[in-house]
């Protein structure tokens, strides 16, 4: 169920021409401008570093917005009702639109890679390429596990939106995405502790320039399991205040 | 096993909502008010009634998508809210309209998607589709994508999927809307068969000729209330000792229709408009010929086509709403 839905999300969402020009030209510009900024940073031997952090951005954009706005999507659609009248318990009716949008989320990865190789000539020299092979999914399938917990947070309000905008940069910089977490202000650190975000993009990143990979990547995987416990509890009681408070339709 | 598929008792749902940040404003709509009423297993069960009824409310209480404010209601035995899943599993859901599909998915994917989400076996889920897509005709075009249909075929798509995992108990909330005659008929045939088949339908219309011709027993429903419930053709006694006389016109101001209320005789007046034109259905006691004094209230206003019949179900429900209603002309 979970991969048929999954698969079967995935193929809708990338059926949009809005969205996927918006995945691919958003992680593009930023990677440009971190190129840039790298660059005039005297930190050439990062370019790398920014195509895939700018690619790790896209993918929790994608995660952030297709969460929430998935959802939001759904009702739109008059699907949301429609799904949730199955007979599953919500979270597993859930999972597979939120793994699917970081899934699609992949495309931004590709974008800024390609991106970086035809256009600035960086070249794509992962210190560990296996381990770049499992951290990526690995990634994704994290901050898949993660949506569900804003999924769940999103279900309930009807402009959702509104605080996905909110969360999308702050996380990105507090995770070091771009930037290592070390160059930030120390009361980040605890939240960046937390974030499964963090430890996805910290294993990523180990994997293009060298470092334990596994541990970070069993830390991101760990973190986001529990969110995904947190968020499939979370999604039961929030349909439930949906049918008391007849938020599932629009009207 | 009970011998209800849906019992319903006392329900009740308020809608609350707030609107402003700084001076909030709370409002609240009393939707259904104590709707009570079962459906044998197996019967073809219409709900009739005017938009804002309570229609739509009341199979969203019975399908699990809202929770009672007050009452309780049983699906095939399982209490609506403290077993939903086991209600779910034995439920279908069909609503009007355009929306509830993955537009940019095929309908085959649509259905595939559904299959796995309603619990339908792996194995026999090719074949089901299969079946479903030939039932309502879609076999052949089930690869496109559904953005691509007409009204009447994504209706029919939304019934393919509403009875993917043989529900015992369908729901129909206004299928045939906006829904072209032809298909219309298509979808009454449908429905009717499976109701011989032995699945419970409840079914929400605003045509009265489709709940005439498909249920077993009706329910009016106007202001959140059942206000009365029965075959057919006793709903048709509601409508006893009167005759109706229809007369096409054109401009009619409220006034004139005001004057038509008010002659000795009357008891509806009701209008609906048909293109450019009016169509007026006087009702009036069966004693008195009220043709001449209508028409003598129509004078100078330009009129079509003029007819006195037999009263029909749709006249009965006309009186069974209107006598709610604090006015007595119905637009």
């Amino acid at each position: 169920m979970l991969a048929v839905g999954t698969l079967l999300h995935a193929k809708h969402l990338s059926r949009s021409p809005l969205e996927i020009t918006i995945a691919l030209l958003v992680p593009v510009v930023q990677a440009t401008l971190a190129v840039y900024l790298f660059r005039s940073g005297a930190e050439p031997h990062r370019l790398l570093e920014a195509a895939v952090g700018a690619g790790l951005m896209g993918v929790w954009s994608s995660v952030l917005f297709g969460s929430g706005g998935a959802i939001q999507n759904q009702r739109w659609q008059g699907t949301l009702e429609m799904i949730m009248l199955a007979p599953r318990p919500p979270a597993l009716v859930i999972l597979p639109i939120t793994l699917a949008t970081a899934l699609t989320g992949t495309y931004a990865m590709i974008a800024t890679l390609l991106w970086g190789r035809l256009l600035y000539g960086i070249r794509l020299d992962f210190a560990d390429p296996l381990a770049f092979a499992a951290a990526a999914p690995g990634c994704v399938l994290g901050l898949g596990m993660f949506g569900l917990l804003l999924a769940s947070t999103f279900v309930l309000l009807r402009n959702a939106n509104a605080l996905a905008n909110t969360m999308e940069y702050p996380i990105w910089l507090v995770s070091g995405m771009l930037v290592p977490v070390t160059v930030l202000p120390p009361w980040t650190n605890p939240i960046a502790a937390v974030l499964p975000t963090t430890w996805g993009a910290r294993a990523v990143r180990e994997a293009v320039t060298g470092g334990p990979v596994w541990p970070s990547l069993g830390i991101c995987l760990a973190i986001s399991a529990g969110c995904l416990v947190l968020g499939a509890v979370s999604m039961s009681y929030v349909e439930r205040r949906a049918r008391a408070a007849a938020t599932l339709a629009l009207a | 096993m009970t011998e209800w598929a849906i019992e319903a008792d006392g329900l009740r749902r308020t809608y609350r909502s707030r609107t402003g940040w700084l001076r909030p404003r709370r409002q609240e709509v009393e939707a259904v008010r104590g709707v009570s009423f079962t459906v044998r297993r197996g019967e073809l069960f219409g709900l009739l009634g005017p938009n804002g009824a309570g229609k739509t409310t009341t199979i969203k209480l019975l399908n699990t998508l809202l929770i009672p404010t007050a009452g309780t209601a049983r699906v095939c035995g399982h209490d609506v809210v403290r077993q939903t899943r086991e209600v779910r599993r034995h439920i279908g859901y069909v609503f009007g309209g355009d929306r509830g599909l993955y537009d940019r998915l095929s309908a085959l994917d649509n259905l595939r998607y559904f299959a796995e989400l309603y619990g339908v076996p792996p194995r026999g889920q090719r074949a089901r589709i299969s079946a479903l897509l030939e039932l309502v005709g879609l076999d052949g075009r089930e690869r496109e994508r559904v953005e691509g249909y007409s009204r009447g075929m994504r209706q029919r798509l939304h019934i393919a999927r509403g009875l993917l995992h043989e529900p015992d108990v369908l729901f129909l909330d206004e299928p045939s809307i906006g829904v072209d005659p032809v298909a219309a008929r298509e979808l009454r045939r449908t429905v009717a068969g499976l109701a011989e088949t032995g699945t419970t339908v409840l079914l929400t219309t605003h045509y009265m000729a489709e709940a005439d011709e498909l249920c077993d027993r009706i329910a009016v429903i106007a202001g959140g209330r059942i206000r009365a419930l029965g075959t057919p053709a006793e709903l048709k006694h509601h409508a006893d000792g009167r005759r109706v006389l229809e007369v096409e016109a054109y401009g009619v101001p409220d006034a004139r229709l005001a004057e038509i209320q008010d002659l000795p005789g009357v008891r509806e007046v009701s209008v609906e408009t048909v293109g450019a034109a009016q169509m007026l259905t006087v009702q009036s006691d069966a004693g008195t010929d009220m043709q001449s004094h209508v028409l003598g209230v129509l004078n100078g206003i330009r009129l079509g086509r003029v007819t006195a019949r037999q009263p029909t179900l749709e006249d009965a429900y006309v009186s069974i709403v209107n006598a709610h209603r604090p006015e007595k002309v119905a637009a």
